[in-house]
């Protein structure tokens, strides 16, 4: 390794490589060395410049006082999360002596309203983009499947799409509100607007790479497969079953992992403007507050929010290995 | 000769070009029987995959037609089945699978579940390749592709089998050794069977009629050549056999002097001036 590291940590991991002689045990080492390799750099230099830096809420937080910020975000939570319980288990209480002296009682357990967490937020941001991409995904796909199978279509929806993609989820948010307000009257229960709002938007978004990949997948199918098919005289949904679906998956997840990362962008972005609930709120309610500690707390969702795009691209990149037929292909 | 099963009548056809319509084929006549062995055979760009394919049904003739058993073919079915020059298997199915495909839509409503299964099997056996059932066409050589293929196209039970080019990109030991079983398993089942090559030496020892096509544009049927040689044939010792020579020499000597192609290769160095190149005839 041609790596500039601390003399001390070398020289702990190099007995390490001593007793992996194994060239395929020491490659599964480096691969898992590397990486951290480069994350150590960055706490470093991010340690060594945040303190540098002085703003008009103190000096900028280094690593150390974001994991600190992160712990006590841990600690809200499981606090907010004990008084609720305590709030459902007075009800309870309450209720049931109620319905010891009143069996009629109508009386009925409120739902408790306490301040959302940096927690819930993510949750709630995790559903909302998730919904919003089943949205996109079930959207595109058909739609492209179709558009890409017949020319004429493609002729018609290209100019289409082309406007409609490059967008920005700024713009679609105003009217998406006002739409979403109009349409969808607020009744108790069901799903509630900053949902729809949140979700739709996200979709709108993230629609275009997985629709633009899945036309150009299904429009490339080699000719000798469609021959086979005519051959076959296969009925129009086993040609897509068998021949079009199959060819045209790469393109597609290429495509849906795209449309993925986009989504969860294009929320952030959402929720910040919008002042709906989720991460992007949570940061933006920070930045409003400007207390000593807010810069820390939105250095902690900021890298939050980058763990939760990691993972997701993960879990789509093991979904695609998964139902990718050409297990040669390296995905990357 | 008996009766015609497969008859082509004044075909031509003619494709659309930005230099305006290119006739690529025209008064293309052939009748072929019940179990016939027939190669076409002419030099590349003459147009044999575009009367294989018309035959298939893939190409709509822009005159004249095919009739199969006493049926006009407008369009592709498994009657006709076709093994393609470089296989076109579904590169996400199993060995089985494509052959199940196959046979899953001939025989829906025809063979049980467990017939098919023995149908699909029998016919791989066929081709020898009941070894690797389980394996994807991306894991086996390209002659076991080939073979898959051809299995693909029999367990169709067509009356007429098509194949471009079949063993075009195989090393002449698998080829070799694919030309015994094609010409084992038509022994067996007696298809009709129409290949395209361009290996004289395939087309003599496979075929019962070789079918020589002149150059296009507007190429047709130069000249038809009946092999005579008693089956089942051997090729060693077909090799020193006079006849067997006899009608490879007439092959040769339709494409190399009859229809001799001369045209400019531009060669990969970059020479300033292409380089012109006759085809000859290799000297025996
Ligand atoms: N779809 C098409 N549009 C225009 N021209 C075509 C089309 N298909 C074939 N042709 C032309 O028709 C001629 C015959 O083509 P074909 O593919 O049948 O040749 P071939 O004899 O099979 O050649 P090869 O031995 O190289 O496979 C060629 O000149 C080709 O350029
Ligand atoms: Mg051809």
């Amino acid at each position: 390794m041609q790596i500039f590291l601390p003399a001390r940590w070398v020289k702990t991991q190099s007995h390490k490589l001593n007793w992996a002689k194994h060239p395929q045990t020491q490659l599964r080492l480096q691969q898992l060395l590397l990486p951290l390799v480069g994350l150590t750099l960055f706490f470093l230099l991010w340690h060594a410049v945040a303190s540098q830096i002085v703003t008009t809420l103190g000096s900028f937080p280094g690593p150390v006082a974001v994991a600190e910020q992160f712990s006590n975000l841990l600690d809200e939570h499981q606090a907010e999360q004990q008084r609720e319980a305590a709030f459902y288990q007075r009800q309870q209480a309450r209720l049931e002596q109620l319905r010891l002296t009143d069996p009629n009682s109508e009386a009925q357990i409120r739902p408790y309203s306490g301040r959302p967490t940096f927690f819930s937020q993510i949750a709630t941001s995790l559903l909302t983009v998730l919904c919003g991409f089943a949205l996109a995904t079930l959207l595109a796909i058909p739609a492209g499947v179709v558009i890409g199978l017949s020319p004429k279509l493609y002729a018609v929806f290209n100019p289409l799409i082309q406007l409609f993609k490059p967008i920005s989820p700024l713009a679609w948010l105003p009217l998406i509100t006002i739409l979403v307000s109009a349409l969808y009257p607020q009744t108790e229960g069901g799903l509630s607007r900053s949902f729809l709002v949140s979700a739709f938007t996200v979709a709108l978004c993230s629609l275009w790479p997985t629709l633009i990949n899945t036309i150009v997948g299904v429009s490339q199918i080699s000719p000798d497969l469609e021959n086979v098919s005519k051959v076959l005289r296969l009925r129009w949904v086993s040609h897509i079953k068998t021949i079009v679906l199959p060819s045209a998956i790469p393109m597609i997840f290429t495509g849906m992992r795209l449309s993925l990362g986009i989504a969860w962008m294009v929320l952030i972005a959402a929720e910040m403007l919008a002042q709906n609930p989720g991460l992007g709120k949570f940061v933006w309610d920070e930045f409003q507050n400007g207390s000593s500690q807010s810069l820390s707390r939105i250095c902690a969702a900021v890298l939050v929010i980058g763990v939760i795009g990691f993972v997701l691209d993960r879990l789509m990149l093991l979904l695609q290995r998964y139902v990718n037929w050409d297990k040669n292909a390296v995905l990357r | 000769m008996q009766k015609a099963q497969l008859q082509l009548s004044q075909v031509g056809i003619s494709f659309p070009t930005a230099k305006g319509d290119f006739v690529a084929l025209q008064n293309v006549n052939l009748d072929i029987a019940q179990g016939e062995f027939v190669s076409l055979i002419g030099h590349s760009g003459c147009g044999k995959s575009t009367v294989l394919n018309i035959v298939a049904g893939l190409l709509q003739a822009s005159t004249g037609g095919v009739i199969l058993n006493n049926k006009e073919v407008n369009e592709p079915g498994p009657e006709r089945a076709v093994v393609f020059q470089n296989h076109s298997l579904l590169p996400w199915l199993t060995v089985y699978q494509n052959v199940e495909l196959a046979v899953k839509q001939v025989f829906r409503g025809k063979k049980s579940k467990s017939e098919m299964r023995d149908w699909i099997l029998h016919n791989l056996a066929l081709v020898q390749m009941t070894h690797a059932l389980d394996k994807r066409p991306s894991e086996i050589s390209g002659g076991m592709k080939q073979r898959v293929g051809i299995a693909r196209a029999l367990a169709m039970q067509p009356q007429v089998l098509l194949m471009d080019e079949p063993f075009g990109a195989l090393d002449a030991l698998t080829r070799a050794h694919l030309q015994d079983s094609v010409m084992d398993i038509q022994a067996k089942l007696n298809n009709t069977v129409i290949m395209i090559t361009h290996d004289v030496d395939e087309a003599v020892l496979l075929s019962d009629r070789i079918v020589m096509m002149t150059n296009g544009p507007a190429a047709t049927i130069g000249e038809i050549l009946h092999i005579d040689l008693p089956r089942p044939r051997e090729r060693l010792a077909l090799s020193d056999d006079a006849r067997y020579n006899h009608y490879r020499h007439q092959v040769l000597s339709f494409l190399y002097e009859k229809q001799r192609k001369i045209e400019p290769l531009h060669t990969q160095t970059k020479a300033a001036k292409p380089a012109i190149v006759t085809v000859e005839a290799k000297s025996a």
